[in-house]
């Protein structure tokens, strides 16, 4: 990759190493996000994609290595700096964590009490605007407990593009939806990206979801990459563990049964020495 | 010695050395939060960030204007109790007209900053250990830590303001209504009157006695914000650990007044 190829990345992680504890978690990531991309992370239950995109939030301290948001290495980013970049990211996080103490409306125009001098009508225009984004016009004075979850994942799309992010971060943005709403979520993923030409990162179980929405994929594996690649490269990829992973072949169905009873019990069949 | 004593004296030990470091480093926490605050508070207007006033005020209404009429109750009760107490004690020695004398130090010296300490901790000091741990768990703190919101900033120097503003409000509230309601009770059984009986409260009291319990209360409003957020901070393991969090919170709140009360007492009648 060239240095200007490099400095144009929206995304930039180098040699990301992380503990928590004694468990190293994150082996030495290197991971790229590229400008007006959607980049879908996969992996099992603790292949270390939650921590990842803690590291990418600034919301957790890497062990050792980079990363670097819009060209800022947000491990040196002091207070100020970090509030600065802040405002070019939106995170719609997984419980969509909108503040129950106040309305829809109040949650999504937060960002822009806090970093702009907009006035009052200014503000509730740019709500309802992003609400028509999301489909949710007229649903800005309920409260957070009046919703339904696909429409709390909504709103909490809503609050995370309200400053215009050059960055969209979603976490497991389809999990716990019926099939139907998990399907216009990732429309509605794939609408904003066109529209309004963000990268946006996102971190999913959903193998449908991410086939659909996802210009190249990074598969996670025991706290490494086991693969980065558009939709077809990881659908044709030879390798047997991401064939695994795609397939949802659990540990019982890959090990023979011989090696899976010595996993369990420890008890060496023929001869093999125990673990 | 034998091995099983042994061990069992190294458990202990152990045990005693974990807790010990464990209430040094909360102690720390609480430290560097109210250090922090102090630093959002004078400096997040120049960081672009000040404290909102509109977040202070809805917090001053929540600990101070909803608790006046738990507040008042409690103190007329304990007014009042001071009152029946004191003249059955005094009056075995014949001394019941000292009385006066004794309600009125013990007011505004002690109860009314103790009752209405524990009172604070046991409404407002779990609410706030309660909504900081939900805010954990739903993952609110890490959307405003994203938005560039300091949580210290958004959620925790309104709440500490309040506190410091409107405990010692409530505390001078509860001395005139423990006051009065003693009075009250001493005009009924001794028979002297209303004004018989402010001229002798008044004249019992300096306003050294009446800054010691408003003092008082403000250090009790420091400890109780802070335990409810260093708990709140703290909590895991979902909705039980919210249940857990709040009662310890309640729970150290109330020992660290009743503690620091005796401290004051101490070292102010040195």
């Amino acid at each position: 990759m060239s240095s200007d190829e490099a400095g144009n990345l929206a995304i930039r992680v180098r040699d990301l190493v992380t503990h928590y504890g004694e468990r190293q978690i994150l082996k030495g990531i290197d991971f790229d996000v590229r400008p007006a991309e959607i980049m879908v992370i996969m992996g099992g239950s603790g292949s270390g994609k939650s921590t990842l995109m803690r590291h990418l939030l600034a919301l957790e301290a890497a062990t050792s290595g980079s990363v670097e948001v819009l060209g800022e290495d947000i491990g040196r980013l002091g207070t100020r700096a970090r509030a600065e970049l802040s405002k070019k990211i939106g995170v719609a996080f997984q419980s969509g964590a909108l503040f129950s103490s106040l309305s829809v409306g109040e949650n999504i125009q937060l960002p822009l009490a806090e970093h702009t001098k907009l006035n009052a009508a200014t503000k509730a225009i740019m709500t309802r605007m992003k609400l028509e984004v999301v489909d949710l016009a007229g649903f800005e004075d309920l409260m957070p407990s009046e919703l339904s979850g696909g429409m709390i994942k909504r709103a909490a799309l809503a609050r995370a593009i309200i400053m215009d992010p050059k960055i969209l971060f979603c976490d497991e943005p389809s999990a716990g939806l019926d099939p139907v709403v998990a399907a216009s979520l990732d429309d509605l993923i794939l609408r904003l990206r066109d529209a309004m030409q963000m990268s946006i990162v996102v971190v999913t179980h959903e193998l449908e979801s991410a086939f659909k929405i996802a210009d190249r994929i990074t598969i996670l594996d025991q706290g490494h990459i086991l693969a980065v690649g558009t939709v077809d490269e990881i659908k044709n990829s030879d390798n047997e563990r991401i064939q695994n992973i795609l397939h949802r072949r659990t540990e019982e169905e890959i090990l023979d049964a011989d090696e899976y009873l010595r996993r369990l019990t420890g008890i060496t069949v023929e001869g093999s020495p125990a673990l | 010695m034998s091995d099983p004593m042994r061990s069992a004296i190294l458990r202990h030990t152990e045990t005693v050395g974990r807790t010990s470091i464990s209430a040094i480093e909360m102690i720390g926490h609480w430290g560097a939060l109210l250090g922090e605050s102090v630093y959002w508070l004078f400096a997040g207007a120049k960081m672009k960030q000040p404290v909102r006033i509109s977040a202070i005020f809805q917090q001053m209404m929540e600990i101070g204007i909803f608790a006046i009429p738990i507040v008042a109750l409690l103190s007329a009760t304990i007014g009042m109790m001071l009152a029946i107490q004191g003249i059955h004690t005094l009056s075995i020695f014949g001394a019941e007209s000292q009385v006066v004398f004794g309600i009125s130090l013990s007011v505004v010296r002690e109860f009314s900053a103790l009752i209405t300490g524990i009172l604070v901790a046991g409404r407002s000091g779990s609410a706030l250990a309660a909504r900081l741990s939900t805010m954990q768990i739903n993952q609110e703190i890490d959307a405003l830590r994203v938005m560039g919101i300091h949580p210290v900033r958004f959620l925790v120097v309104p709440s500490l303001i309040a506190m410091i503003v409107m405990l010692p409000a409530l505390t001078f509230l509860s001395d005139i209504v423990a006051l009065y309601a003693a009075g009250l009770w001493v005009s009924f059984d001794l028979g002297i009157s209303q004004a018989a009986y402010w001229s002798q409260t008044i004249d019992a009291l300096s306003i050294g006695d009446l800054w010691h319990g408003i003092g008082k209360a403000a250090i009790f409003a420091v400890l109780i914000t802070l335990i409810g957020v260093v708990n709140g901070a703290s909590v895991t393991g979902g909705a039980e650990g919210v249940g857990r969090v709040t009662t310890r919170a309640v729970v150290q709140a109330i020992s660290a007044i009743v503690i620091t009360d005796m401290i004051f007492a101490f070292l102010a009648t040195r």
